[in-house]
Order: C-alpha cells, then structure tokens, then sequence
C-alpha cells in the first residue's frame, strides 16, 4: 500500500475513482469526432452512405465479434482473480490480449486494402463519382477515429500483457486486485467506442 | 527558534537539496514548488511579449516592429499567459501544496502522476517556446481555421503539440486533485466544512477534466489538417470552420472559470481571515461555485456573435452568459457581507484579495456589455474585448495568485516577507493595473480593432496613458520577485500560523513535515470558525 493511504479500502477506492475520471476524459476525447461526425453525416448523408460502403463490412463485422469475445475474457479474467486464481487470470488476460492483437492485425489489412484502393486522403485519395469532397471527409473521419481507436486498443492490450505477467508472478489476490480490474474497465471503454463506431462507419445506409 | 520548529520536526525543504532529491520527489509539496518556478519563468517571458507590444502601441505609427512580427508578440504572449501561467498557476502551485494540506491528508493521491504532470508541463513548454524561438506563430491563441491550418507556418503544430501535452498537465492534475478530495478527507470533514478553497479546486478540477480533452482533440485535428490537407474545417475541403470555432470556445470559455474559479477561493480564505468573522453564506458560496462551473459550459457562442451561427443561436448564448453574472454577483455580495463590521486589518494578502475583487467587478460587469447581441456586434475585436478579459484573468487570476503567495508565504518558506514592501507591491499592481487596461475600454468603445499594430493619431492619448500604466505595471510584478527572495534568507522566522487563521494548514509546522501531519488531525468545526472582535 502507498504510504498516502490510511487503508487497503482508501486506495482501491481512490485508485478506482480515478480511472474512471479518466474514462471521462477518454469519452470527451472521441466526443470531438464523434461530434464533427454527426454534424458532416447531417449536411450530407447522401455523401456519407456512399462512402460508408467502400468499407470493408465483412471485417469490420469480424473484428466487432472478436472485441465482444475480448470482452467476455476480459471480464472472465477480473471475476477469477476476485476468487484469486492468479494463473487462470493470467491466461485470460493474455487470451484478451492476443483478440486485441487479431484486431489490430485485421485493421491493419483494412488500412492496406483502402490504400490500395486508393482512399487515404492526403496519401493518394483519388474517388471517381459524386461527392468527391464529401467522401473524402468521410474518410479522414474513419481514419482518424478508427487510428485512435487502434492506439487505445494497442495500449489496452500492453496493458493487459503486462497484467497478465503480475498475475502469472502471482502479485495480486482476492483481496488486491485493483490493477486487474482497473485495465478491465478501460478495456470495456475501449469496447465502447468501437461499438459506436462500427454503425457509424460501415453500417451507414447499407440496406 | 520559534517554538514548534525543533529537531524532531524536519521540514519537507529539509528532505534533501540535491537538484536530484528536488526533480525525483513524490512530495506534493515540493512539486508545487518546482510549478511555481517554472510558471514565474513563463510569467516574465509572456510579460515580456507584452511589453513588446506596449512600447510598438506607445506611439501612433507603426515604428517598432513590423506587423508580421507584432502578430508573432501577441500570439506568444496569449498562448504562454493562457496555457503556461494563468491556467495552470494558481491550481498547480496552490492547490498543489495546499489541497492535501487542507483536507488534513498526508499527498495527493496518486503523487506519481502529479510529478508526471510536473514534467509533462516542463515538456510542452519546450515545445512551445522551441516553436517560437524557430520563428514564431502568428495565428493569435485562438488558432483560428482555416488561418492555423491552410496559411499560416509550419511551427503552428510545434504549438499545438505544446499545448496538447500541457493539456494532459492539467487533466492529470484534475484527476489527482478529484480523487484526493473525494477519498482523503481527515475524520469529521464533511463536504460542507471543506474550506471554499478546497471547493474552487473541485469545481475547477471537474472543469478541466470535461473540457481540456476537447481542445486537445480539437487541436490534434488542426494538426492532422495541416500534415495532410485534407480536414473538416476547412471549406475549400467541404469542413466548416464553425466548428472549430463551437468546439474551440467548448474548451476556452470555460478555461476563464479553470482561472477565475481558484482566484475566487484564494480571495474568499484571505477576506474572512483578515475580517476576522466566518464567510457570509458559506453554503451559498459553495453552490455559487458549482453554479459558476455549470453555467461556464453552456455560453461559448457569446465568443461567436458574429461569427455567422444562426440568430437563434446567439439569442440564447446570449441569455446564458447573463445567467452567470448570478453566482458571481451572489460571491461579490457575500464577500462584501464579510467585511461588513469585520474587524479588517490590511495586510498585504487582504490588499490583493480586495484588489482582485474591485477588478473582478469591473470585469464582471462589462462582461453584461459583452453577452448583449447588439453592443457586441460594435464592440467585437476591440479594446473593450481585452481590456475585459484583462480584468477577469490578469486582474482577476494574478491579483489572487499574488495574494494567496503572500497569505501562504510563510507556510511554505517558514519566513515572513516584508510586510511593508508587500503592500507598496499590491498598491502598485493596483494603480498600474488600471491605468493600462481603462483606457483600453475607452479606446474600444472608440473602435481601435485588437491585433492592430499601428492606430490613427487621435488615439494617441489613451494609449500612451495605458502603456505608462503598463511600465507601473511591470515595476509592479517585478518587486515581489526580488522582497520574496530576499525573505527566503533573510526574513523573520515565522511561526506555524502568523495569521491566526483557521484551517488545518495552519496546524502543521511551518514549513511543513514531509507527511503533512504527525498525526491525522480530527475536524469537529465548522469551516472559517472565526469569532469577531470587539472593537
């Protein structure tokens, strides 16, 4: 325990309180985009259904399914160090982890189909059709808040390896976990976005 | 030797004197320290960009310097006086040492972090003044697209990143300070017994964490807009550059209140010491507080009245900004109320705490002129518009920062400063306060435009009359740098509370142990429990 702290309880309850303030800012943080999204998606929605189906559905859908299974780990992971089993809670959260590096690998592929494709704006973005401005602000949306949404996931899953390693050490028990389950919150967090940004980006008007 | 000063009480200045012992310390204390040497740095740095602008604005042509390089003084005056002293002065030196020492706690809560911010602080400052230092930028501090993101150089991102770490200084600050409040208050301090000092910092706290994150994304975007030109604020791309502005001011407004907000706390502390009764309508003020910080989030389209967002639009921005002059007229009042048969004694802190209010008044009440529709579409982008926000910020921030220096002086240095040459300073910074920054709503409501570097001849009285206020000014700011310094060796021993004040800092040595307090102190009274003398 450090030594600001009256008790074990005082800093869980601290520690806790402070990740989820952060979460806050997290939230404020992607609100920005998500605000400048939904104003551009109002001007011209013609534009943004147009562009939104030059997105790869079927990977994005795949990665949608592989970050709720991450969830569930994730989760698994905080319910079994709560009974203190430090092995088992390492390979969950290396299981979690490893979905979070699946992820990435595919958006990686989605990135590298889209150049090829030729819809990076600023790189080589050249669209033939209507809306050609439009479209491209649609695409610097989806790479700005898809990059950001990828550097947190990197950071996520850092974080849960190098949890995962405490866990394996056998550092934490049923009664201190806090670490574990602060990196499950923000992985949720992280969740959370992409649940947002997965209709905001593939599932535009695609009927 | 005053008498609780002895060998077992080490001071936290006593832990060590290393440089090293100093940049590794966990000590909320000392970080506060290490803040308020580097926010005096940026202080005289900004002050300098102004003087720059006071010398070229002394005569009517434009002799001094060029227009490109005026852009750049007043570019690097706001972004520095914004971001670098009047954000982060008076919560990160202040609120630093006092927050933990004021709710009996023994740090922060997580003092990693806060020395984190400390270096994340240090950092964006690099950024910035490398940024300036190769050449400076002249997009004015607002970064307006699509100026910051088509036309202007290249050394805008080098700021933005200055800025954008810097913001992530304050939320961290934020954070820390939120969680210690809510988890690491003493025994029997409940929320209504917490000190208005401790609520400003609260309130301040929650503002930040809500709206730096804005900005910073904001920023990045203007950043990424720049590298690749492609973006959603710029028209010739299809963006809109309303939206910066909406999202800008989401941020900046509510910046004012991050400055004005612990200003108004440090006052409050120092007026109901130095009357001697308890604050007027403690609770009131507590809930004007968090008035304040509400209502400050939902009036940043005042900034654009004229900018082009829709009549409606302003209409109502307009009436919201109305609704803020409430909690702080209540604060205005319940101060008054305070001195009111106090028996009032004018120490240096009590004449900056009076000064700050006098000013905050001025710039409170030409703030109505301001949030009117029609007024101020004549006067936009004048003098009246600076010399207002001066009277808030500069008159409002600087005057409490100076004055909660010298209130918790001896508590941080365990010395005395030299009484008589605090009030000479205070009464100076007042005189030259106004003399620099009165004339300039006249000069407003006459029609000089901001941001110009040269004015027609028949302004020329004002201006001169506002930069000699400016060199008072400067003499003024500049004397408590060398009386305070000279006190650290030289000044009277202080004891643990030279101003019989209330309030748990003044129940631990000065200064103070590495852990605050021997042991966790008890509150069973009241804040500001002060009994009025007889006179």
């Amino acid at each position: 325990m450090a030594e600001q702290f009256d008790d074990p309880k005082q800093e869980h309850e601290a520690s806790t309180l402070g990740m989820w303030v952060f979460l806050g800012t997290e939230i404020l943080f992607f609100g920005v985009l998500f605000a400048g999204y939904i104003v551009y998606r109002f001007i011209y929605p013609e534009a943004f259904a147009e562009a939104s189906r030059h997105t790869n559905i079927v990977l994005g859908t795949i990665n949608t399914a592989l970050l709720l299974t991450s969830s569930l780990t994730m989760a698994l992971a905080v319910r079994s160090i709560q009974l203190g089993k430090n092995r088992l809670t390492a390979g969950l959260l290396l299981l979690t982890s490893l979905l979070g590096m699946i992820f990435i690998g595919i958006k990686g592929f989605e990135y590298y189909e889209e150049y090829k494709k030729q819809l990076v704006p600023g790189l080589n973005f050249t669209y033939e059709g209507p809306h050609v401005p439009q479209v491209r602000l649609f695409f610097y949306l989806y790479f700005v808040m898809t990059g950001v949404h990828a550097l947190h996931l990197i950071i996520g899953s850092l974080a849960a390896m190098t949890i995962a390693v405490m866990a394996w050490r056998k550092s934490f028990s049923a009664r201190y976990f806090t670490p574990v389950e602060l990196t499950g919150l923000y992985w949720h967090f992280v969740d959370i976005i992409w649940i947002f940004l997965y209709p905001f980006l593939y599932l535009v008007s695609r009927a | 030797m005053n008498t609780n000063a002895g060998p077992q009480h080490r001071s936290y200045i006593d832990e060590g004197y290393s440089l090293k012992s100093w940049l590794t310390t966990h000590d909320h204390k000392r970080i506060a320290l290490l803040y308020m040497v580097s926010i005096t740095l940026f202080f005289f740095i900004g002050g300098a960009a102004a003087t720059i602008m006071r010398l070229e604005l002394a005569t009517a042509p434009g002799d001094l310097v060029t227009s490109q390089t005026y852009n750049k003084f007043f570019t690097a005056h706001g972004v520095i006086m914004v971001w670098f002293f009047l954000i982060p002065s008076i919560p990160n030196v202040m609120g630093n040492f006092l927050v933990p020492l004021m709710i009996g706690a023994r740090d922060l809560a997580f003092p990693r972090l806060n020395l984190a911010s400390w270096y994340l602080y240090t950092l964006g400052g690099i950024f910035t003044i490398g940024a300036l230092i190769a050449g400076g930028v002249d997009t004015g501090w607002t970064f307006y697209t699509p100026y910051s993101s088509m036309f202007s150089n290249t050394n805008v991102i080098a700021v933005i990143i200055g800025v954008f770490i810097v913001g992530f200084s304050s939320i961290f600050t934020a954070i820390n300070f939120i969680v210690t409040i809510h988890k690491m208050r003493a025994p029997g301090l409940t929320w209504f017994r917490l000190p208005l000092f401790i609520w400003a910092n609260y309130a301040t706290s929650v503002i930040m964490v809500m709206a730096t994150p804005v900005l910073a994304m904001t920023l990045s975007l203007v950043a990424i807009e720049r590298i690749f030109q492609v973006g959603i604020f710029d028209p010739a791309l299809g963006g809109d550059p309303l939206l910066f502005q909406h999202l800008f001011w989401f941020y900046s407004h509510p910046a004012v209140y991050i400055m004005v907000l612990p200003a108004m706390g440090v006052a409050s502390e120092i007026i109901t010491c130095f009357s001697r009764k308890p604050i007027f309508g403690y609770r009131f003020m507590a809930y004007a507080i968090i008035g304040i910080a509400v209502i400050g989030f939902l009036v940043w389209g005042h900034h654009m009245f004229v900018s082009g967002q829709s009549m409606y639009a302003g209409m109502m921005f307009s009436l919201l900004s109305f609704l803020v002059a409430i909690p702080s007229a209540i604060k205005v009042f319940n101060w008054t109320a305070t001195l009111y048969k106090g028996s009032i004694s004018f120490e240096a802190p009590m004449l900056y705490a009076l000064g700050f209010v006098g000013l905050f008044m001025m710039g409170g009440l030409t703030g109505l002129f301001l949030a009117s529709l029609a007024l101020d579409v004549h006067l936009t982008d004048t003098y009246f518009v600076i010399a207002h926000f001066h009277y808030i910020m500069v008159g409002g921030s600087v005057m409490a920062y100076l004055g909660g220096i010298h209130y918790w002086w001896p508590k941080m240095s365990g010395r005395l400063y030299p009484e008589n040459w605090g009030r000479f300073a205070a009464i100076v910074i007042f005189v030259g306060f106004n003399l620099t920054f009165f004339p300039q709503f006249l000069l407003g409501y006459l029609g000089m435009p901001r941001r110009y570097h040269q004015y027609p001849e028949e302004l020329q009285l004002l201006n001169g009359l506002s930069s000699a206020g400016a060199a008072v000014l400067a003499v003024g700011y500049i004397l408590p740098l060398f009386y305070l310094l000279w006190s650290l060796r030289y000044g009277k021993v202080s004891d643990s509370n030279p101003w019989k004040a209330k309030g748990l800092e003044w129940k631990t040595p000065s200064p103070p142990i590495k852990g605050n307090f021997e042991e966790t102190p008890i509150v069973k009274e009241e804040a500001y429990a002060y009994s009025p003398q007889k006179s």
